[in-house]
């Protein structure tokens, strides 16, 4: 199954019945295949007059109670981080979905991880995070979305699914767990109060100073939790590793091979991949900053997931970078140069 | 003694934060009566939007949320999808419905969104302090017209329920007063008719309410009722711009 | 001169940032560093308003008086929020027409001024702010008159200069009754 339908169908039976959203590439496949299931199993979908507005009524159906999504591609979620904002000033879960394409601007509409500022940083104004996945393979793109929903619920807080046009547009078997029958009670939804208990309101606005900087630090308590308990890594051969090199998404996939020629060339090398970008993994890093000679930090981009790495690392170790953008997807031959370098060149 | 009036059971104890002779006081009030008196407070969620009625939330004794500018009717449509059974109103200024806003009111209007617009249109922005709005009258002098409104560089003020009339999704859009007494209740029963469009499942309405904001028009309250009738009122006429509620099906 | 630390605080509509402004405006008239800032909410009429107003010798740090050493109130609301915060050996306005309590700190100075009722029997019932700047002024002497002159003439925008007499009028007024 394609990346894009295997991530809408795992929606669906995550329980997802309300999908928003606005035709962009390379994320189109998503919409597709929602406008063609949703009406045969009573759901919702609807094409939005912009991304602004998909985002917004994601946030109305999250303001119910329901699980809602939407999907775009990096200039669209550009536009979203208005309505993202809210959402998570409004304490709202949902899921959102990023198949990453190269920017700035327009940009191009092959695969990249430029968004990685944006989407660990910036989705928004004002002091918030969103949780963060990052699939490298298509049955992971299947068991983040139920996690990304689940985790969303528990923490309420918007879930956002960073997957790239790669990982998108790629075939792979996948097997799907059992849907979800009942999400958790939401006693805080706006769906009507049946004269049964006070009114619920929904809102992101704290006119008072001391009052707006209770809510945020009672919502950055939250994430303190988050980072304690949802960071989430997956490592290949990183135990007696000298090289790590940290890779999220498709640049995983590539790196993995890099690793794999390495060992064989007699550098022991290792794979981090962070599953989760926020939380970063930061906890995994640092317990490998005894026995490594440095980290390379490889992206679709020009170097950005690399400060997230020196930061965990705190300088206590080099920490390089290399990176393709624009869309170009980095070679494993190029990766293991890098990594070579890295190690002090031809041996 | 007999109670011969009360407060609607649909409105807060919130004390209201409007301007004295404000008008929004009393477009609350039809709102919540209306949804009294039709008996779907319990099944009712407002969207409040950015502006003066930002705090709407406060006043409204049912569910609501609070939406970015302009996104209510966006906001409106999420929450009418998952609660299709449930009554949905925004409740929007003229800056929030006809500036940023505008293309999600057009599009929940095509759509025939079953979901019910209460638009305050005081020709104004007011809780930024007086600006220029969509619907400012030529020549009138605002905070960022201090010439007067001049339609050669800033164009001319929208007729909201004449556009929305010529959709195919619009049941019900009528453009009402509450200046006077008589006009109040016109008011009134054209927002509980909206309602009851949406009851009915016939497709989006639209009850547009010319308003006053004395504040920022510079004027008393009395004398500005007396200027919504001199100026607003020939530019924007009352009256029903759009009836498909006769049909069975509403717009569908 | 000594420095100065200021709050007005009232209603908005009382003229209470009007009032700071000619503080600080007056201070500027004599070579002073000065600020005024205000605060802001999100109602237009009816809601609180209040300024800090900073008269100093050197560049002045924070200019968000939380201390003032002088407070001059306007209304219960106000009076209830900042009659506590007045640094001890300060002093306090009260526009007494409007506010219904006083105070029982011993370590301030409190003056009881009706400006507003002595401004409608006085026939500038738009001028209490300027009553109470006049007691202020005798209260603390954050300014010479002169330089308060100075300052109304230059806040009053030049079309309505006529009124700069009106408004010396209303604090001569505050002067005499803080006396």
């Amino acid at each position: 199954m394609k990346g894009n339908e295997a991530m809408a169908e795992a929606a669906i039976r995550a329980g997802c019945r309300h999908f928003f959203g606005y035709p962009i590439t390379p994320q189109t496949e998503v919409a597709a295949y929602m406008s063609k299931k949703m009406p045969k199993i009573g759901g919702t979908y609807l094409q939005a007059e912009s991304e602004i507005a998909a985002i917004n009524m994601v946030l109305g159906a999250a303001s119910a109670g329901v699980r809602a999504m939407t999907s775009s591609s990096s200039p669209g979620i550009s536009l979203k981080t208005e309505g993202i904002s809210y959402i998570a000033g409004s304490d709202l879960p949902c899921l959102i979905v990023n198949v990453e394409r190269g920017g700035p601007g327009l940009g191009g509409i092959q695969p990249a991880q430029s968004d990685y500022w944006q989407a660990t940083r910036a989705l928004g104004h004002g002091d918030f995070h969103v949780l963060v996945f990052a699939p490298s393979n298509v049955q992971e793109v299947v068991d983040l979305v139920f996690l990304a929903y689940d985790l969303a619920e528990k923490y309420r807080m918007p879930s956002l699914l960073l997957s790239d046009g790669l990982l998108g547009q790629m075939m792979e078997p996948v097997s799907f767990p059992d849907p979800v029958e009942k999400t958790a009670e939401k006693p805080w939804a706006a769906c009507g109060h049946q004269n049964k208990r006070p009114h619920n309101i929904i809102n992101s606005l704290y006119l008072k100073a001391d009052q707006l900087e209770r809510t945020v630090v009672e919502r950055f308590a939250r994430y303190a939790q988050v980072e304690a308990n949802e960071q989430r890594c997956q490592q290949y051969l990183c135990d007696d590793a000298d090289y790590i090199i940290v890779a999220f998404g498709a640049t995983s996939r590539v790196s993995q091979s890099a690793v794999d020629t390495l060992r064989e060339q007699g550098i022991k090398a290792g794979l981090l991949r962070p599953v989760t970008l926020w939380p970063f993994p930061k906890d995994a890093i640092r317990a490998h900053i005894p026995h490594v000679k440095g980290f390379l930090s490889v992206e679709m981009s020009m170097g950005q997931m690399v400060d997230d790495v020196r930061l965990a690392v705190e300088g206590k170790a080099p920490v390089g970078f290399f990176g393709r953008t624009g869309g170009v997807i980095p070679k494993p031959s190029e990766v293991v140069e890098a990594v070579r370098k890295m190690a002090g060149g031809d041996r | 003694m007999a109670i011969v009036y009360q407060k609607s059971k649909m409105l807060t104890d919130a004390p209201l934060h409007y301007c004295p002779g404000c008008t929004h006081g009393i477009i609350h009030k039809l709102v919540a009566e209306s949804l009294e008196e039709l008996a779907v407070g319990g099944k009712t969620v407002g969207v409040a939007p950015v502006g003066c009625s930002v705090m709407a939330y406060d006043y409204f004794a049912c569910d609501m949320v609070e939406a970015p500018h302009g996104r209510a009717p966006a906001i409106a449509t999420g929450l009418k999808r998952a609660l299709p059974d449930g009554v949905i109103f925004t409740y929007q200024g003229d800056g929030d419905l006809a500036a940023i806003g505008t293309a999600e009111t057009v599009h929940a209007a095509t759509r025939g969104e079953n979901i019910t617009i209460i638009f305050v249109n005081n020709a104004i922005y007011g809780m930024t302090g007086g600006q220029m709005a969509p619907t400012t009258l030529p020549g009138q002098v605002t905070q960022t017209t201090p010439y007067g409104r001049d339609v050669t560089t800033a164009g001319f003020p929208v007729r909201v329920c004449e556009m929305l009339a010529t959709l195919s999704g619009v049941a019900y859009a009528e453009r009402v007063s509450v200046d006077t007494v008589p006009n109040i209740r016109k008011a009134k029963a054209a927002i509980k008719k909206a309602f009851e469009t949406q009851i009915a499942k016939k497709g989006f309405s639209i009850v547009e309410v010319l308003s006053t904001c004395p504040t920022n028009w510079g004027l008393t309250p009395e004398e500005a009722l007396e200027w919504l009738r001199n100026n607003m009122m020939p530019y924007y006429p009352l009256g029903v711009y759009q009836d498909r509620t006769g049909n069975e099906k509403g717009v569908f | 001169m000594k420095d100065w630390n200021l709050v007005f605080a009232g209603f908005g509509g009382q003229g209470i940032l009007f009032a700071g402004k000619v503080t600080a405006y007056a201070g500027m008239m004599e070579g002073r560093e000065v600020s005024w800032l205000p605060s802001y909410g999100p109602e237009m009429r009816g809601g609180t308003a209040n300024c800090s107003v900073c008269l100093a010798g050197r560049p002045i740090g924070s200019p968000l008086v939380l201390e003032p050493d002088a407070l001059v109130v306007m209304n219960n609301p106000s009076y209830d929020k900042f009659i506590g915060t007045v640094a001890p050996g300060g002093v306090a306005v009260i526009d007494s027409a409007l506010v219904d309590r006083k105070t029982d700190r011993s370590d301030i100075t409190a003056l009881y001024i009706p400006a507003t009722r002595l401004a409608q029997e006085n026939g500038i019932g738009k001028l209490a702010n300027l009553i109470m700047l006049g007691a202020l002024w005798k209260a603390t002497g954050f300014a010479t008159l002169e330089s308060l002159e100075a300052a109304i003439q230059k806040v009053v925008p030049p079309s309505k200069q006529e009124l700069v007499e009106l408004n010396m009028k209303a604090i001569r007024l505050g002067i005499e009754t803080a006396k």
